[in-house]
């Protein structure tokens, strides 16, 4: 048996198990749940198999040959740390929103969903292996293409709305990150990441290049104040749509820019690091404060969402000199972010179904009538905040330790203020929540199913915060953050 | 296996693992939950006994878990440390059975005990904390255990009173946090040890120093109520009864002042402290806010409120005796914790007697209540007296050491403190002992709640006469090695003499 599990090449796993189940699903629908279950489960048991693939290899990193040709010509698969925890973050959301959508959905929305949504996981996890910067654009589309989709799927005019702009605003994006391949490709005449970073210099095509993939990436993930699609299209789609989208999908591109950042143009310059911190800065007092003055609880959560990514921004003019530190900060906020956001997004799936309406003012009883909801959201606001003990915290802290010891004052007054903040608008909604109004109307039932999915991811963001030595070593695996990189 | 390795993280986890029980448990398993809160209760007070017998014998209990690479999660149970463990544990048990009694048939029960079991894990956490991260976690996690026990009523008011309350402890939790860091990358450790861990960094840090002590002082002295900061504590008097004793004599405004201490002996050390010039203003800031709190105590007609205020004052004290630097102001000082603990506790009690039985919340509502409850009176009128510093009960003891540690510290001045804030204390505690023994009762009490021939519920009475006799006990049998006076000596002398 465990020669069995060390054998098994878990990446390939990883990718077409998803895309055959998704299909299946799509011909037989009456299969879907029950693969869906099985797929999540399974894709768990892959990164982990996966993980210790890597771990016993030499260098931490892990290669794979799609069909025994590799670059230049073929597909390479590739994973390093940084991949890993991709990989983790997808398995473990993908497992909480599988057990959430199976309650969730009835039976006409449930037959659309299931197929794109494994669909959408076959499409991250690939993104997540891809070795070179045209096979991440193919993902990078398919996960757009999903990742919209999912947004319609309720129908509403709200919902198309948001998703046109959402499709607009990703097809722009990944337009703009296809140019700059196509410059590089012109250039240097191959897409594999490794072989560029060999390669890339300083010339104006290169910084053509830069400039057109992150501001498409950057647009994608959303950082302000390229986010104006964002709020609209995750508060409009439904809850557990709008949990992969604020907790996967856009971390998908996050790591496309952070993967570049860290092999091909980092050595370029600093003015760009400055720049994305500043914006990172923006967004988290801009997202804060929007998330603070709304009255809907799902735009308050979306607005959080632009808050949070600024926090990962904020890294890059650290990186320079704490690069260990800053890398595992925003390997830490990334993953407890992932969790938390989904567990909030979920619970507010939840207080929807159960009052009708997500009005923060008028969400009185909810701790007495959904405990478990209640509680989710709570421990996932700790997350968000960066109170302690929570893996958000572990990660502010990290992060502020980069700052001072590089003197970064402001960096350090953003940090925390984006804190009280986060703990305004997590505490508006908690405070509203513990009121007791008459009741008005007769409540929907939620399932257990989705009280438990939220307070399961909720847990794990909160128990991160004491697995900071498996999880950074995890990380560490391959030296992605070390100055070593792989390109160097 | 080594139990000394596992017995602090045991004392923290009696209560948290009942609490987690709690939460899950119906509201309708009265039996059960009471039960496992009493158990919880008894279990870690015995853990702690263990602890007391072995420290005094100079014995080490410690805690290690990994919290970062390089930052370990550590508690340990020093002498300070068990002065504020004992405090809470048996505080705790008190207040479990007073809010058993307190709560009987209210809803939401599970809810409230779950919580209050979290806010007394989070007290002692802070309490065994041996070093500043692990001692951040646990007040964050306290700020947090006790937001819902604020709110616990759902009233529009109780909102509002939560909402400040976090205002307050979110923003001093930021201050906190960010002297942490600040130190933390400066130092390289956050490890308490007695007298400091700064004194060797070179006195080119002194002003980066004098900042971060700020900022500390900052963000315990919100909990601990120091002027300005204490605007939350009245407000959260919208809280259930239990709470408030919670608040101001078990969890909160403690664990804010415990820091204090903390950071000026086990961080700092005082002597550096001193020579960086920080403890004289923070002498002066904790003066002032004695006269404060006091003067604006006199005004209050809303009993709880006049005890809040009340409590703002007596916080300082502690405070106070830590910033004058000297061994013996140091006892006074930290000998407070207790006894204003155990002194401000059955006043709280007693308050909530009243309103439950009587439906009394106003002192001018008073008249002759203590006819119709002669014994919350009583046991009222034992801490009135301690806080005013009436010999031979608890609070004179603490008074008599801060004096005599001024003049010892040359710092006179503190006695004309001493002396207007004891009038002062007068001035608002007799008039409500004369109304409740001396007036006449008025025909009709606003409510009346019979309680059989008793006058009213055990579970209500029990605990404010225990505590009253528990703050007389430590005043007169103060010279007994493990009273909190003697114990506060060998805290004073470990952190003074020892080489």
């Amino acid at each position: 048996m465990p020669e069995a599990f060390s054998q098994t090449p878990w990446a390939l796993v990883l990718i077409l198990l998803p895309l055959a189940t998704g299909m299946i699903s799509f011909l037989w629908p009456r299969l879907a749940i029950s693969l869906g279950l099985v797929t999540a489960a399974i894709l768990i048991l892959a990164v982990v198999g996966l993980g210790w693939q890597i771990h016993s290899l030499d260098g931490g990193v892990y290669h794979h040959a799609v069909g025994g040709w590799g670059a230049p010509l073929g597909i390479d698969l590739y994973a390093d740390g940084l991949s890993l925890l991709m990989l983790t973050t997808t398995a473990l959301v993908g497992m909480g929103v599988s057990i959430y959508s199976v309650a969730y959905f009835e039976h006409e929305q449930a037959l659309r969903f299931w197929p794109i949504w494994l669909l959408l996981l076959a499409a991250l996890n690939a993104l997540f292996l891809s070795a070179d910067i045209f096979n991440l654009y193919v993902t990078l589309e398919l996960l757009g293409l999903a990742a919209v989709t999912l947004t319609a799927l309720a129908g509403s005019k709200a919902a198309l709305d948001g998703a046109m702009r959402y499709l607009l605003a990703t097809l722009l994006g990944s337009l703009c990150y296809l140019l700059g391949v196509e410059l590089l490709y012109h250039s240097y005449g191959t897409v594999d990441i490794a072989t560029l970073a060999e390669r890339v210099a300083a010339t104006p095509v290169v910084w053509a290049a830069l400039g057109l993939m992150g501001a498409g990436l950057i647009l994608k993930t959303a950082l302000f104040p390229l986010h104006f699609w964002l709020p609209p299209a995750h508060s409009s789609a439904p809850a557990p749509v709008s949990a992969v989208l604020s907790a996967l999908v856009i971390k998908a591109t996050f790591y496309i820019l952070l993967r570049l950042w860290l092999t091909l143009f980092n050595p370029l310059n600093e003015s760009v690091a400055t720049l994305l911190g500043l914006l990172g800065a923006a967004a988290v007092l801009w997202g804060s404060l929007q998330a603070l003055r709304q009255t809907r609880l799902k735009l308050l959560i979306a607005y959080s969402t632009v808050a949070q990514i600024g926090y990962l921004f904020l890294a890059f003019p650290l990186a320079a000199v704490a690069a260990l530190s800053t890398w595992n900060a925003v390997a830490y906020l990334a993953l407890s972010h992932a969790l938390a956001k989904a567990a909030m997004f979920l619970s507010a799936g939840n207080l929807l179904r159960f009052g009708g309406h997500d009005r923060i003012a008028d969400l009185d009883r909810v701790v007495q009538r959904l405990p478990v909801t209640a509680m989710a959201f709570a421990l996932a606001g700790v997350s968000i905040m960066g109170l302690p003990p929570s893996g958000g915290f572990i990660g502010k802290w990290l992060l502020l330790e980069a700052a001072l010891e590089q003197n970064r004052w402001d960096l350090v007054l953003v940090m925390l203020l984006g804190g009280l903040l986060a703990a305004g608008y997590v505490f508006k909604v908690l405070g509203h929540s513990f009121t007791e109004a008459p009741v008005m109307h007769e409540a929907g039932t939620v399932p257990k199913a989705m009280e438990w999915a939220a307070l399961l991811l909720a847990v794990a963001a909160v128990v991160l915060g004491f697995l900071t030595v498996p999880v950074l070593a995890w990380f560490g695996l391959g030296d992605v953050a070390g100055i070593g990189g792989v390109g160097s | 296996m080594n139990w000394d390795e596992w017995i602090p993280l045991l004392v923290v986890a009696s209560s948290l693992v009942p609490g987690l029980i709690i939460f899950a448990l119906a509201e309708e398993r009265v039996r059960l939950r009471t039960a496992l809160n009493l158990l919880g209760a008894i279990v870690k007070l015995g853990l702690v006994g263990v602890m007391v017998w072995g420290v005094y014998r100079e014995h080490i209990y410690e805690t290690r878990l990994v919290l970062l690479p390089s930052l370990e999660l550590v508690l340990r149970a020093g002498p300070l440390s068990l002065l504020f463990v004992t405090l809470s544990t048996a505080l705790w048990l008190v207040t479990t059975i007073y809010a058993i009694g307190y709560l009987e048939g209210a809803p939401h029960r599970s809810r409230f005990f779950g919580f209050f079991s979290l806010c007394v894990t989070a007290t002692v956490g802070v309490a065994l904390s041996g070093n500043l991260i692990t001692f951040l976690l646990f007040y964050e996690l306290l700020t947090l255990s006790t937001y819902p026990l604020v709110v616990h009523r759902g009233t529009e008011a109780a909102r509002r009173a939560g909402q400040t309350y976090l205002i307050y402890t979110v923003c001093g939790g930021a201050l906190l946090l960010l002297g942490t860091v600040w130190l933390y990358s400066l130092a390289g450790t956050l490890e308490f040890i007695p007298r400091g861990f700064v004194n060797d960094l070179g006195p080119e840090h002194d002003s980066a120093l004098i900042m971060i002590f700020i900022l500390l002082i900052a963000g315990l002295g919100v909990k601990a109520a120091l002027f300005p900061l204490h605007g939350w504590l009245p407000q959260a008097m919208v809280a259930p009864a239990p709470v408030s004793a919670l608040l101001h004599a078990v969890a909160v405004v403690k664990a804010g002042a415990f820091g204090i201490v903390r950071v000026v002996y086990d961080v700092f050390g005082i002597g550096t402290a001193a020579a960086l010039g920080v403890t004289m203003p923070l002498a002066w800031l904790a003066a002032f806010t004695i006269i404060y709190g006091s003067v604006r105590a006199l005004f209050q007609d809303d009993l709880k409120r006049r005890l809040a205020f009340s409590t703002i004052s007596q916080v300082a004290y502690i405070i106070l005796g830590v910033a004058i630097v000297g061994p013996i102001s140091t006892i006074g000082g930290v000998v407070h914790l207790v006894h204003q603990g155990l002194m401000k506790i059955t006043l709280f009690f007693c308050a909530g007697n009243l309103a439950e039985t009587l439906e009394i919340h106003k002192v001018s509502e008073m008249n002759g209540v203590g006819r119709r409850m002669p014994w919350t009176m009583a046991a009222f009128t034992i801490g009135a007296f301690g806080m005013i510093g009436a010999p031979p009960i608890a609070g004179f003891i603490s008074k008599w050491y801060l004096g005599v540690g001024a003049l010892e510290a040359g710092q006179s001045w503190v006695i004309l403190v001493l002396v207007g804030s004891s009038l002062l204390n007068a001035m608002y505690f007799l008039p409500i002992l004369h109304r409740a023994w001396f007036r006449e009762p008025p025909d009709q009490w606003p409510a009346d709640h019979q309680f059989g021939r008793k006058e009213t519920a055990w579970a209500l009475l029990l605990p404010p006469v225990a505590t009253a006799v528990f703050a007389l006990g430590v005043g007169l049998f103060a010279s007994l090695a493990f009273s909190p006076l003697g114990w506060a000596k060998l805290i004073a002398a470990r952190e003074f003499y020892q080489p």
